[in-house]
């Protein structure tokens, strides 16, 4: 009963003196809200340009011509040898036949051409379209493949593909560094404005330690208040994300560049963890920046 | 009984200037006790080792059987519990009541509002301030305040009063006006010792007076007057 009325106390005080100090609390607040918005953009950008690096990723694959008189046997051979390769993810057969239908249904006067071939005039070449586990690796798995028989010519659109890699890659982790770092500064920034106001609160503490308060009783109240102002320091971070990450994807229509490369991450349920992610920096700060300030003062 | 034994303390501040030293005093439960002595004799460095604010380099400090000296520093408030504490300059919280101030002690004790409520009322009226419990600390007089920190001090029934210089701020009327409030608390059993500069209110008394000068106490009277220290 006691102990339930001192968790009843210790949230009813905390609550009281967010209100009480409102000028210091709305400091406090302020400060969080201001770099959980700059958390908020970093997490849209690291996030989609992750997504992108993906999706860019998921569509390159290394397409393997063999040479023009392979037979049944040989074609089934070369896949078996790529298979044993490391880094395979998927395989898929292309036969000439099916080359020249797609090239007959891409204009007519192709087709009068195409029409023409028999099955031993027609110059096209049979292929795999293989896909990688790793991109990274692609170049390397490349120039496995190209040592097997009967192989024509290996096309992974080296340069182009490789640039395009590194590039996403170092703005991927920017953005994670950039995220990391920022929250480092939050939790700083917002440790030290707390640090402010309970400053000003030096008195409290000192009569609380002075008529008999424990530390811990002195502690608990300032930490629950930190995670307050923690919390309602996240809310407006919280709306501009689903809200504003909404309508910004929906003004977009889902794309950035207005191509397949630049597809953004559907809202839902991106909002809805980044929001959970908002909320556990605020509050955790909050907490974390009381907990520090509170016991600067607590050393006899 | 004894309350308080405090034997062989030393103190030295890390500037190097020695506050205390080869003290010796015992005060017995109930006596009303006057520290008196020239600004930096030591005083208030002794009345702040009883509640712990500072620690003696050497000797032992007991207080109702606890060895303060040894006291760690997350044990305090045990200690702290037992003695109520009066200062110079009241410490009273500007955004609470004054009935909010003198229950934010007893708070600390989870006890039901019930009572919390009817021992606040009762401690404000022994010091005549029942019907200022809705007041803020600001509106007021000097006098009034120090009431208030008395209040609190007495409010979980100290062993100990320990006041430092609690008329320091005040005029000679209101001084001995909180000086009844006190004796009234001594006399219901209450310990107090009380630091001061105020001749007058040590003429006046006629309690023990306990003189320090340079760091050591150099007299110890039973009924003692100002004129006889000086």
């Amino acid at each position: 009963m006691k102990f339930l009325r001192s968790i009843n106390r210790y949230f009813r005080d905390a609550f009281k003196s967010v209100f009480r100090n409102f000028s210091l609390s709305l400091a406090s607040i302020s400060c969080i809200t201001i770099t959980l918005i700059v958390v908020a953009i970093s997490i849209v950008l690291s996030y989609n340009v992750e997504e992108m690096t993906r999706h860019v990723s998921s569509n390159i694959s290394i397409v393997v011509f063999l040479d023009s008189e392979v037979t049944e046997d040989e074609i089934k051979q070369v896949k078996d040898n790529i298979l044993r390769l490391d880094n395979i993810a998927d395989i898929t057969f292309k036969s000439k036949q099916d080359y020249a239908k797609e090239t007959k249904e891409l204009d007519p006067r192709f087709a009068l051409i195409v029409d023409s071939w028999t099955e031993e005039t027609i110059p096209l070449l049979d292929s795999y379209e293989i896909k990688v586990e790793d991109i990274d690796l692609i170049g390397e798995t490349a120039g496995k493949v190209k040592k097997i028989d009967h192989i024509f010519s290996v096309n992974y659109g080296e340069e182009y593909i490789e640039s395009v890699i590194t590039i996403f890659g170092v703005v991927e982790k920017v953005c994670i560094g950039g995220v990391v770092a920022l929250i480092l500064v939050t939790a700083f920034l917002i440790a030290n404005t707390i640090k402010l106001a309970i400053f000003s609160r030096k008195t409290e503490i000192e009569i609380m330690r002075l008529v008999g308060a424990s530390n811990m009783a002195i502690k608990i109240p300032f930490i629950i208040e930190g995670s307050f102002i923690g919390i309602i320091g996240s809310i407006i971070p919280i709306v501009l994300m689903c809200y504003g990450y909404t309508t910004l994807y929906n003004y977009l229509g889902g794309e950035l560049f207005s191509s397949s490369l630049g597809k953004l991450v559907t809202p839902l349920p991106f909002i809805l963890y980044s929001s959970g992610l908002l909320l556990i920096i605020g509050l955790l700060v909050g907490m974390f920046g009381s907990y520090r300030a509170v016991r600067k003062y607590l050393k006899i | 009984m004894d309350l308080i034994r405090i034997t062989d303390v030393q103190k030295t501040y890390k500037t190097g200037t020695v506050a205390l030293y080869d003290v010796d005093l015992t005060i017995s439960k109930g006596e009303f006790v006057f520290v008196i002595g020239a600004s930096g004799s030591g005083k208030s460095t002794l009345i702040k080792m009883l509640y712990r604010e500072e620690k003696p380099d050497r000797g032992s400090i007991m207080i109702g059987g606890i060895n303060v000296a040894k006291l760690k520093d997350r044990k305090v408030y045990m200690l702290r519990r037992k003695l109520g504490v009066v200062f110079q300059d009241f410490k009273l919280l500007p955004r609470l009541t004054v009935f909010e101030n003198v229950a934010f002690a007893m708070e600390v004790f989870n006890y039901d509002k019930k009572k919390i409520r009817a021992r606040v009322m009762e401690v404000l009226d022994l010091v005549g301030l029942k019907n200022k419990a809705r007041v803020y600390p600001d509106q007021l007089a000097g006098g009034e305040q120090q009431r208030v920190v008395i209040a609190r001090a007495i409010v979980n029934n100290p062993k100990l009063l320990i006041c430092d210089e609690p008329t320091g701020n005040l005029d000679p009327d209101t001084s001995m006006g909180i000086m009844k409030v006190l004796d009234d608390i001594n006399k219901m059993g209450t310990t107090i010792i009380m630091t001061t500069h105020n001749r007058d209110i040590v003429n006046a008394m006629k309690k023990r007076v306990v003189v320090i000068s340079e760091g050591k106490i150099v007299k110890d009277y039973e009924r003692g007057k100002y004129y006889e220290v000086s």
